[in-house]
């Protein structure tokens, strides 16, 4: 059950800041990371940057 | 045991791909279908694609994806296989399966079947997959750039324009069936509306209130879309309808008008979170259609073959061959998809072990869905089917063509055809062209059956409305992506141009891509023999193009890298879509058919003109129509022309490699050994 709460998160994107901000404290510890909201626009624009659909 | 389990598998898929090819003059159960496809899908992936990533690709487990090596938290992360799968697919399935089979089934249910069947497993799923694999190896590069590197400037430049010409023409005809489904249907367009503030709505909840709490935001959204679809009923029954009834020319400038906004607006506002709300949309109602079908296992009443194998159809014009290999292109291959399976997907891979099981696992799903929509357009009576997608041009309008259709052999009647109607709770049903309205009666049916039959005009306005979310998503996303490739077209020409960020520069290019396909979707709604039968091939064509441009930069690299024993893997489609898309494209550009040459058509209403003929109304929009056509032939020719010259492109560089001149080097990046633990990502 508990699996499936954590695929269905990871599936959706729900967790997406979470895993940026584990990704933040091993990769880069001496920076301080984009604040929720930040990450959040930052992540939309990004993602939109290229072909995502199709037909 | 297991080979038992194969053994069996294999029989049951024989009998059933024999149950359906072989039947005649009684119906066929739609369980037959379903069982054909997944013995077949089963069978080509264990002994087909596995044997593809191991022979021929040669995909190694230890191997670093560039997922892991670019490790930024962001677009490139490692990332579980199932989660991989289920982003990969839900990019690559778009309207596009449920179109074109519907379309097709005016040939009977077989050919159509059968092409979605074969063609995906030879053709469709190897695509994706070398694509994928071949993407994988090179840092995640897109198309574009693999074919630039490895075919040579020339082959990349057609990569691009392709690709361009490609997403144009496919928004046109997107846009086509939108407007054809919400045309005097208030209560479709309500709904379909309703979706543009909820999306903001989701947005503004996701940007400020609760930022990047995704989920909560689409359970939201979801619930108010299914609200909007009810209460879209009740401004159908009250004085509210006339705020909501459009006829196409009105709406056209509406789809125009939300395309450019869409593409204008920040992402966040707009177009990503209803992204999100069709994304469910189209898992949950596939799955839903899937359950449906096996628990009612509907009848199909087409026959298996139709007399319109002739090329005398009233849905498109043109024989067997061709045009059904045209017509479904999406759910047997699809050249779009190499663009989601280069430069997004392997982005997020983690061991090219699961290549076979994402590139070429999530094209049979999608193949699947095609299948389903084939179900969902035959278990409807098939006078019915015809009356609601044929254009009145073709077989008049109301009481004529259903004695036209009845005159062809497929019963139907006008107080058959009001009775539906209004149990959908729409208006007419008759010419309803575009194909979504009679997926959506199928769909309704089928639903209202296994979910209750009380509720037939809900169901047909959620199928309406699940269709027309997510192509104005696909709509808006490639607004946005056609905009960006002209900015960084332009940028070359003009530095500032290709700032993506600089506003003058945005409105430009973004008025430019919504003008080029909004000209087009203009053009198709006047047509007077409904602009599917003038749209759907071309993209259809455009569609087939772009996937030989794929194979052939897949097709290149097996040659390059040593492998010609195994490239008839990607050469043996490449070589089918070159044969059926040049003849296809020959038909439309010399048929003297006017239903089906461009050209011929233009002569005909140029000589109809001169001589006066034409009734007023047709007279003043034969120039457009007249110079349309032209546009259209030409366009053919233009994509026939790219498609060769990127296979000339291949063989010339095979050739040279085969006698040993230099060539473009292989650019795989070097192998460096994976470091993740198997477990920590593969949970």
């Amino acid at each position: 059950m508990k699996r499936l709460w954590k695929m269905i998160r990871r599936l959706s994107g729900d967790d997406a800041y979470e895993r940026y901000l584990a990704h933040c404290r091993i990769a880069h510890p001496d920076r301080t990371p984009m604040s929720r909201k930040a990450f959040f626009i930052a992540e939309q624009e990004r993602k939109w940057n290229g072909v995502r659909r199709c037909c | 045991m297991k080979k038992l389990l194969w053994l069996g598998i294999s029989i049951l898929g024989a009998a059933s791909l024999g149950e359906i090819a072989l039947a005649r003059g009684e119906a066929i159960n739609s369980l037959w279908l379903v069982a054909a496809a997944l013995c077949v899908y089963a069978l080509a992936y264990r002994f087909y694609a596995l044997w593809i990533a191991a022979k021929v690709l040669v995909t190694d487990s230890t191997r670093a994806t560039p997922a892991e090596r670019f490790d930024n938290g962001l677009d490139f992360t490692p990332t579980n296989k199932w989660v991989t799968f289920g982003h990969h697919f839900a990019a690559i399935a778009g309207p596009g399966p449920l179109v074109g089979p519907t379309l097709a089934a005016q040939f009977g249910y077989l050919p159509g079947t059968l092409w979605i069947l074969i063609g995906a497993v030879l053709g469709g799923c190897v695509q994706d997959m070398v694509i994928l694999f071949f993407s994988t190896r090179r840092d995640g590069r897109s198309l574009g750039q693999m074919a630039r590197d490895e075919l040579g400037p020339l082959g990349g430049a057609a990569a691009l324009v392709g690709t361009l010409a490609i997403m144009v023409i496919l928004i046109s005809v997107l846009g086509l069936v939108v407007v054809n489904a919400l045309k005097h249907s208030p209560w479709g367009t309500s709904t379909v509306m309703a979706t543009i503030p909820i999306a903001i709505l989701v947005g503004l909840h996701m940007r400020h209130f609760r930022p990047g709490k995704v989920l909560e935001g689409s359970l939201i959204g979801v619930a108010l879309l299914l609200l909007a679809v009810a209460s879209g009923g009740w401004i159908d029954h009250h004085g509210l309808r006339t705020l909501f009834d459009f006829d196409g020319n009105t709406l056209v400038w509406l789809v125009i008008g939300y395309g450019f906004l869409a593409a204008i607006l920040p992402v966040w506002l707009l177009l990503a979170p209803r992204d999100y709300l069709s994304t469910y949309m189209k898992l949950g109602t596939v799955a839903a259609l899937a359950l449906a079908i096996l628990v009612m296992h509907p009848e199909i009443k087409m026959p298996a073959l139709t007399r319109f194998v002739d090329g005398t159809g009233p849905i498109f014009a043109g024989k067997l061959f061709p045009f059904v290999f045209i017509t479904i292109a999406c759910g047997a291959i699809s050249g779009f998809h190499s663009l989601i399976s280069s430069g997004t997907t392997p982005k997020l891979l983690a061991n090219e072990r699961d290549i076979p099981m994402i590139g070429y696992g999530g094209m049979l799903l999608e193949s699947f869905v095609a299948i389903m929509a084939m179900v969902a357009a035959t278990v409807l009576d098939p006078g019915v089917f015809f009356a609601i997608n044929s254009p009145p041009g073709v077989v008049g309008q109301g009481i004529e063509a259903a004695a036209t259709i009845s005159s062809w052999g497929f019963p139907v009647s006008m107080e058959k055809m009001q009775a539906l109607a209004s149990e959908m709770g729409e208006k007419t049903l008759f010419a309803r062209t575009g194909g979504a309205p009679s997926l959506a009666v199928g769909m309704a049916s089928i639903f209202g059956n296994a979910f209750g039959n009380g509720l037939l005009a809900i169901w047909y306005h959620f199928a309406i409305m699940f269709e027309a979310v997510f192509i104005l998503t696909t709509l808006d996303a490639g607004t946005r992506v056609g905009r960006f490739m002209l900015q960084d077209l332009l940028g070359n020409l003009h530095k500032p141009l290709g700032r993506t960020s600089w506003y003058p520069s945005v409105l430009v290019t973004s008025a430019a891509i919504v003008a080029s396909w909004g000209y087009f979707l203009y053009i198709g709604v006047i047509d007077p023999n409904g602009g599917v039968n003038l749209l759907w091939p071309l993209f259809g064509i455009a569609n087939q193009m772009l996937a030989a441009i794929a194979l052939s930069v897949a097709t290149g690299i097996l040659i390059k890298s040593g492998k010609l024993k195994y490239a008839w893997v990607s050469g043996m489609p490449l070589a089918w879509l070159s044969f059926i898309t040049t003849s296809a494209a020959w038909e439309k550009i010399t048929s003297p058919d006017i239903r089906i040459g461009f050209f011929s058509a233009a002569d005909h209403f140029a000589e109809q003109l001169s001589l006066g003929k034409l009734p007023p109304e047709k007279a003043a929009i034969a120039p457009k129509l007249i110079f349309n056509m032209q546009l259209d032939g030409a366009l053919t020719l233009f994509f026939v022309a790219v498609l060769w010259i990127v296979i000339f492109e291949m063989l010339r560089v095979s050739w040279k490699k085969a006698i040993g001149l230099p060539v473009p080097p292989v650019s795989e990046s070097p192998h460096i050994p994976s470091r993740l633990v198997e477990d920590w990502v593969r949970d």
